[in-house]
């Protein structure tokens, strides 16, 4: 008999799992601010310049440049999650709770769920650091925009996760994520709206599922439930999470660690 | 006699740029309930594969296994609720508290808090810990860290015990005491499979070796049989015998003192 564990009991481990790193993410508290330096020197560095541009969209510059700032901290911060569990096998952390019956599936969600936590948490404090500089937004959209920034930052966090239990150290993790991230931010128009780009540009970014994200937020944040971008930007994320989470799960449970 | 533990033809390939890699070459073996079988063979020799391979982490690419009841590929999860496995590395997290690891690993095999919190209480006080329970893992020597690994996998009271190399890197006098608890858990009913390099460890340690080389069997038989069948007398030194039956001294390439 081939026996897996029940719903239940999955949902029981990753909860077990989050707390663990939980508490190990609130001991250390680096991590809450690590991530949110890049994204709050643009907010008060960059954010400021746009003030009077035309950039081609409805909303204040700050509507603009805020959504698309959250979508740029749920990129890194999630990408790089994977980080952890490359130092967590050097420890043999990995292959001691893989010889328990815990969930194998658990051990990935729990962390995940956790990077969505911490996610969330900086989130609100980059839109307040937005309203301190002039961001005036509906708090349902804001609302909206965490909600579609958490299902990413669950999405890319699986991936990371799985792609760390198949590389052997940081030098050929940090790489190819950052191979990654850079173009997927510069063509998903984080900092400008692509509606500013070139037809050719335009083109290839519809290409990266992150513009969709980046468009949906915006949507949401200057109050505009109703517009297309928000529920293509929706659609998107879902079907983002979905694929990356059943390909994440199943390269995390077959990795041998 | 019976046996916990048997494979059939178990081995492992891997790929790597220049071509296919037997680590493991097709072995059989098997462990007895009740004794203390040491796996021994120079480094490289396929030791840690076949033990990661036995305790579920790494899918064999031939031949099968039944562990503690189980089998191997079919019935991976039942196989780890009734193993334990200590890796060379040990799994301890340096920023944890010793107690906090204790109890998520009771967690993990599905104790109640309450039950885990009194499971990692009894294990400290029977493998000498309680007064490092509130130390983080980072605080704690070679043989302290050791002793806290042993435990962790003994949460679950399994019936099969793996350790791989558990001396290496400890002073003379926590190998000793680590060896006397190795005993004492063997004696408390539970059966041990322990990788080693370490002559006098397998002489002292082992009721039968197994001795593997470039990923096969080479040998196997009690530390008696085997001096006597290779080493020419029950009397000759375990580090000759392993020499007859390798070609080369237990440390592969190196010609500095042997581990003895």
């Amino acid at each position: 008999m081939r026996t897996t564990p029940t719903m239940t009991a999955v949902f029981a481990d990753s909860l077990l799992v989050f707390e663990r790193y939980a508490r190990q993410t609130l001991r250390s508290r680096i991590n809450l601010i690590f991530g949110l330096i890049q994204p709050m020197l643009f907010l008060g560095f960059f954010g400021p310049l746009l003030r009077d541009v035309p950039l081609g969209r409805e909303g204040d510059s700050w509507q603009i440049l805020v959504p698309g700032l959250l979508v740029q901290l749920a990129l890194f911060s999630s990408a790089f999650a994977g980080f952890g569990i490359l130092i967590e096998k050097q420890h043999g952390i990995m292959e001691r709770m893989r010889v328990t019956p815990v969930s194998r599936t658990a051990l990935l969600l729990g962390r995940t769920l956790r990077d969505v936590a911490l996610l969330v948490v900086q989130s609100l404090i980059l839109v307040l650091a937005g309203v301190a500089f002039g961001l005036r937004a509906p708090v349902l959209g804001v609302l909206i925009g965490f909600v579609l920034v958490a299902v990413l930052a669950a999405s890319l966090a699986s991936l990371s996760y799985a792609f760390a239990m198949r590389v052997n150290s940081p030098q050929e993790f940090a790489p190819v994520i950052n191979s990654i991230n850079l173009p997927a931010m510069l063509l998903s128009g984080i900092l400008l709206p692509m509606a500013l780009a070139p037809t050719w540009l335009d083109v290839i970014s519809h290409f990266i599922p992150f513009r969709y994200l980046v468009d949906g937020v915006r949507a949401a944040f200057v109050g505009d439930y109703g517009d297309s971008a928000l529920a293509t930007g929706a659609l998107a994320a879902l079907l983002l999470s979905a694929a990356s989470l059943t390909l994440g799960i199943r390269l995390f449970r077959r990795a041998g660690a | 006699m019976t046996a916990i533990l048997s494979t059939h033809d178990l081995a492992l390939t891997f790929p790597t740029k220049k071509g296919p890699v037997e680590a493991v070459r097709g072995i059989d073996l098997t462990v007895e309930q009740g004794e203390i079988l040491g796996f021994l063979g120079p480094n490289g020799a396929g030791k840690s594969t076949t033990l990661r391979m036995l305790t579920t982490l790494l899918p064999p690419t031939r031949g099968t296994a039944t562990v503690a009841g189980h089998d191997l590929a079919t019935e991976p999860r039942a196989v780890r609720r009734k193993i334990g496995y200590v890796a060379q590395s040990g799994g301890l997290d340096p920023q944890e508290r010793v107690r906090s690891e204790l109890v998520l690993q009771g967690r993990f095999y599905r104790l109640s808090r309450a039950e885990a919190e009194a499971r990692a209480e009894e294990l400290a006080v029977d493998l000498d810990l309680t007064e490092l329970l509130d130390r983080t893992c980072a605080e704690l020597s070679g043989g302290q860290r050791r002793r806290l690994d042993i435990a962790m996998a003994l949460t679950h009271r399994p019936a099969l015990l793996f350790l791989d190399e558990p001396t290496t890197g400890l002073d003379p006098g926590s190998r000793a005491d680590l060896w006397q608890l190795v005993r004492r858990i063997r004696d408390e009913g539970t059966t041990v499979f322990l990788t080693t390099h370490y002559l006098d460890e397998a002489d002292a340690l082992a009721d039968r070796l197994v001795v593997v080389d470039h990923g096969e069997i080479v040998a196997e038989g009690t530390p008696r049989a085997l001096k006597e069948r290779y080493g020419g007398s029950p009397e000759a030194t375990l580090q000759d015998t392993f020499i007859a039956i390798t070609g080369h001294g237990p440390r592969r390439e190196e010609s500095a003192p042997l581990a003895v």
